[in-house]
């Protein structure tokens, strides 16, 4: 996020487009409803009608995957009324006139026709976000789990630049990052191209100084992203995997490809707490301790380093992560050591600049902020105040591109997926309350549809794709249009992975998780599956 | 209406019980006081919610009114002079948690909330040992029919923090008083129970509830005396909250809030709260397993880390460096992740680590 969570309920306006924060950030959500009762306006793009959508001022429900048609209609309609930043536009930012070379093909009525938003609406929203001056964007997978991911991202920073709504409080282009700590796992250079602190693994000054740091020459080439190490997995030539706190075979896409690829491997190594769907195909099973047996930090989506303190000891044999590694390290040359996880933390603090003025005793009970360059730095509520990081900030055009599949006679419906409130990815299985809860998928089915199939809530009914086919349990409601249904992926029952799409965004392969094309039938001997639901 | 000509006063001065304050314009005499390090007793009042002024124990005498003005709703004024701890503020106070507790059950013995009840706190402060008045006691149904929250109405002093905390920071609006007079009461719409309703099972009510009246049941049977709290940040998501582990003994036996915390101020939804069940798992693994022709087996450290290391580096010296690829983890903290990029780069030579941030 360029900016805080706590500026969210001071907004006037909020953009939130592809995020159904109550059920998957329920507290940001909670914040965006503060905002709403405070007399903030929401505008809300989301073809599900969510919580949020209730609460909304213009709930634009479009279909699915046409995100950026919205955004250059949107554009378009800021820049002929003459709403968008002239001043801003010329002063912080280049590309002006290569952003308008593309957008002047959208007016609002073809977004409209592209989208399935009218255009009175399309209007309303622009006018809105761009004559008001406290105006945040909020967004997260609904943006980036498309073909179209990086796409999406660059032209809601162009929204936000050309609006003036970046680099002030109560504003910006907020991302609102997935797991607790993926924000930290990223700036620690868990990445395949970048190192801790992000300079590029072919940069040429940074290899040279993780080189000094470690003892060791690094790598010269990019490494490999997940779905090019399940692919050469396939092919034979990537033979080994050491897989840390991660279920790939129950959450990427086309979960048949990557199962075929563990499969195949030589020799996996599952570092979990308990068995999950992809430690079944592992050769070593390293038991390990949950956050609240052991010390360290995790980032949030603010950029808010916080402390992780540990409350009891690790069960049995279980270990915390960090003294695994450090163990398995030890056994293969790696010259080091490390008494607790403050002792790499101060590592941490010399490899990554953003980290350089933090310590633990600082960190405290509220953490900082990154970037905090010195020990007296406060920390950093919002980026990009008076410049951009790279200078003046870039404005691309980005012409609209369909998903990568489409709905057609033999799959007629569109499946989308999320989380939902009462579980969190799959370790929350592990919570008899959370499953009280939940034990169960229950994908969202509009009445329209279901009524056509012949099939009632509570139903078992069967799911294909053209990758896979699963059983899921199924709740009618208006929440999805006709045509449209959603389901999560928190259920080895139901695992709907194996139906999602691999294709992935050219930048970043991050798959299509937002889009498929599926089938829906009935279940001939319709079984139950799942305990009572409450 | 037009203001009075002429600059505000951005500060105001005034005396608290003897002492002098000056304080911005607009902050309540309970504020005021507060940063005086005068303890002014409040069970409806919350620093996250609107005031409600209607348990009145906060009431303070200001020289010059004829009534005791509510300390949580009234704004200290300029050249205000008042005193927190009265004859006349000490009788109503007394007075008022008489009147609760004459339909408040005394089984303090045995209730969860002992040692942790605001109710009793303030007892014991003024002295107030029983009720002096006699009449109809509720008598309501226990509501429990679900793992995480239970409802006791009987012990409901009506103060209304649960039903604005739903209101006004989790904004769900499951609950809310319904009834008149001595049936009033906190329900779910058409008194049904919270699992058939509106209710997300966030548990802030029981979080923020003075007496016993709601219980988070994962704490239930354990003492708030028993109890260590352990600041530490949520697993889930990332916004990042802050919750405190209550553990007893060697046992984490549930969460409460940290109001103090930056990105959620005591806000929880139902994961953060209740998922510290999962961490007793059956389910989870305890010892390294190697597994030998499709069996696990049971193994040391020593064993599983040497095959590890020996196969890795086998396997990365005879293939090259397309042949290892290593995922690290979003769940887990920057120091194992900073500690797993290294060992991949330094260690294997290769830039392949990746995480589900591409996911």
């Amino acid at each position: 996020m360029t900016n805080s969570i706590a500026d969210i309920v001071g907004n006037d306006v909020l953009f939130i487009i592809g995020s159904n924060a109550t059920e998957a950030h329920p507290i940001i959500g909670n914040k965006m409803k503060q905002a709403h009762l405070r007399g903030a306006k929401l505008i809300v793009v989301d073809p599900r009608r969510t919580e949020l959508a209730e609460h909304a001022h213009l709930w634009l429900r479009l279909k699915p995957g046409t995100d950026n048609a919205l955004v250059n209609g949107m554009l378009h309609t800021i820049i002929s009324n003459g709403w968008h930043a002239k001043e801003y536009i010329d002063e912080r930012t280049e590309g002006f006139d290569d952003l308008w070379a593309t957008v002047k093909d959208y007016p609002a009525e073809r977004a409209a026709e592209i989208t399935g938003v009218p255009v009175e609406t399309i209007v309303a929203a622009a006018e809105l976000y761009a004559t008001t001056r406290k105006a945040g964007i909020f967004y997260t997978l609904g943006i980036t789990e498309h073909t179209v991911g990086t796409a999406n991202v660059m032209n809601l920073a162009n929204l936000g630049m050309v609006t003036g709504h970046i680099g002030f409080p109560n504003a910006g282009v907020n991302p609102m990052r997935g797991q607790n700590n993926v924000q930290g796992s990223c700036d620690m250079g868990a990445l395949p191209n970048s190192f801790p602190g992000y300079p590029s693994v072919l940069d040429f000054e940074a290899q040279k100084k993780f080189s000094e740091a470690y003892g060791v020459q690094m790598p010269q080439d990019m490494g490999l992203r997940i779905p090019e190490m399940f692919e050469l997995a396939v092919h034979g030539t990537l033979k080994a995997m050491f897989i840390m706190g991660e279920d790939p075979a129950l959450t990427d896409a086309d979960a048949n490809h990557v199962r075929k690829a563990l499969e195949n491997l030589d020799f996996l190594v599952v570092q979990n707490i308990f068995m999950t769907e992809t430690a079944k195909y592992a050769d070593v099973f390293l038991p390990a301790a949950l956050y609240a047996e052991k010390d360290g930090t995790f980032t949030n989506t603010e950029r808010r380093v916080q402390r992780v303190r540990k409350a009891v000891e690790p069960p049995g044999d279980t270990k915390p992560d960090w003294e695994i590694i450090l163990e398995l390290g030890k056994r293969m040359g790696m010259d080091w050591d490390y008494d607790s996880p403050e002792a790499i933390f101060e590592e941490i603090r010399t490899a990554v600049p953003q980290y350089a003025g933090m310590t633990y005793e600082r960190l405290g009970t509220v953490g900082l902020q990154w970037p905090v360059p010195t020990e007296d730095h406060p920390g950093t509520p919002f980026l990009h105040e008076g410049r951009f990081t790279r200078g003046k900030g870039l404005l691309q055009g980005i012409p609209f591109q369909e998903p990568a599949e489409l709905v057609d006679d033999e799959y007629p419906m569109l499946l989308t997926t999320g989380r939902m409130l009462y579980h969190y990815n799959i370790m929350t299985r592990l919570s008899q309350n959370l499953e009280w809860l939940r034990p169960y998928e229950l994908a969202e089915v509009n009445p329209a549809d279901a009524e056509r199939l012949g099939v009632v809530e509570d139903e078992l009914i069967r799911v294909s794709s053209r990758r896979g086919s699963i059983t899921t349990r199924i709740t009618l409601t208006e929440k999805v249009p006709p045509g449209t249904m959603f389901m999560t992926f928190h259920f080895k029952e139901s695992p709907v992975n194996e139906l999602t799409n691999a294709e992935g965004d050219p930048v970043t392969m991050t798959a299509e998780f937002k889009v498929c094309a599926v089938r829906m039938e009935k279940e001939p001997a319709a079984e139950s599956h799942g305990a009572a639901a409450k | 209406m037009t203001g009075p000509a002429g600059a505000e006063t951005a500060t105001i001065q005034a005396t608290i019980d003897g002492r002098e304050v000056t304080v911005p314009a607009g902050t309540t005499i309970l504020d005021a006081a507060r940063d005086l390090g005068i303890d002014i007793p409040t069970l409806c009042h919350h620093e996250t919610l609107s005031p409600a002024a209607s348990c009145r124990l906060c009431v303070v005498e200001v020289e010059g009114r004829p009534n005791l003005m509510p300390a949580c709703a009234t704004e200290l004024l300029d050249g205000m002079v008042l005193q927190t701890e009265s004859q006349a503020v000490i009788e109503a106070r007394t007075l008022i948690l008489d009147l609760l507790l004459s339909d408040h059950p005394q089984g303090c013995i045995t209730c969860e909330q002992s040692g942790g009840c605001t109710l009793q706190d303030y007892c014991y402060r003024y002295g107030v040992e029983a009720s002096t008045f006699e009449g109809d006691k509720r008598q309501l149904p226990i509501e429990s029919d679900n793992p995480m929250i239970e409802r006791d109405m009987n012990k409901c002093i009506l103060c209304g923090k649960c039903v604005r905390v739903c209101a006004e920071v989790q904004v769900t609006n499951a609950i809310d008083f319904t009834e008149r007079g001595f049936e009033s009461q906190i329900a779910a719409s058409f008194d049904n129970p919270l699992a058939s309703d509106f209710c997300r099972f966030c548990g802030q009510c029981a979080d923020i509830c003075p007496t016993g009246a709601i219980a988070n049941k994962q704490i239930k049977g354990v003492r708030t005396w028993d109890r260590k709290k352990v600041r530490t940040t949520c697993p889930f998501c990332g916004v990042g909250c802050n919750f405190d582990l209550n553990v007893a003994g060697d046992k984490i036996v549930g969460v409460t809030a940290a109001y103090d915390a930056p990105a959620n101020q005591g806000s929880l939804c139902v994961k953060g709260r209740f998922h510290t069940d999962l961490i007793y798992s059956p389910d989870r693994i305890t010892t390294p397993l190697i597994k030998k022709d499709g069996v696990w087996e049971k193994a040391t450290w020593d064993e599983a880390l040497e095959l590890v290391a020996g196969r890795l580096l086998e396997i990365r010296g005879e293939h090259g460096n397309l042949s290892v690829g290593v995922l690290s983890s979003a769940r887990c903290t920057n120091e194992e992740n900073y500690l797993l990029q290294r060992l991949t780069r330094a260690g294997l030579n290769t830039n392949s680590i990746d995480h589900c941030a591409r996911t």
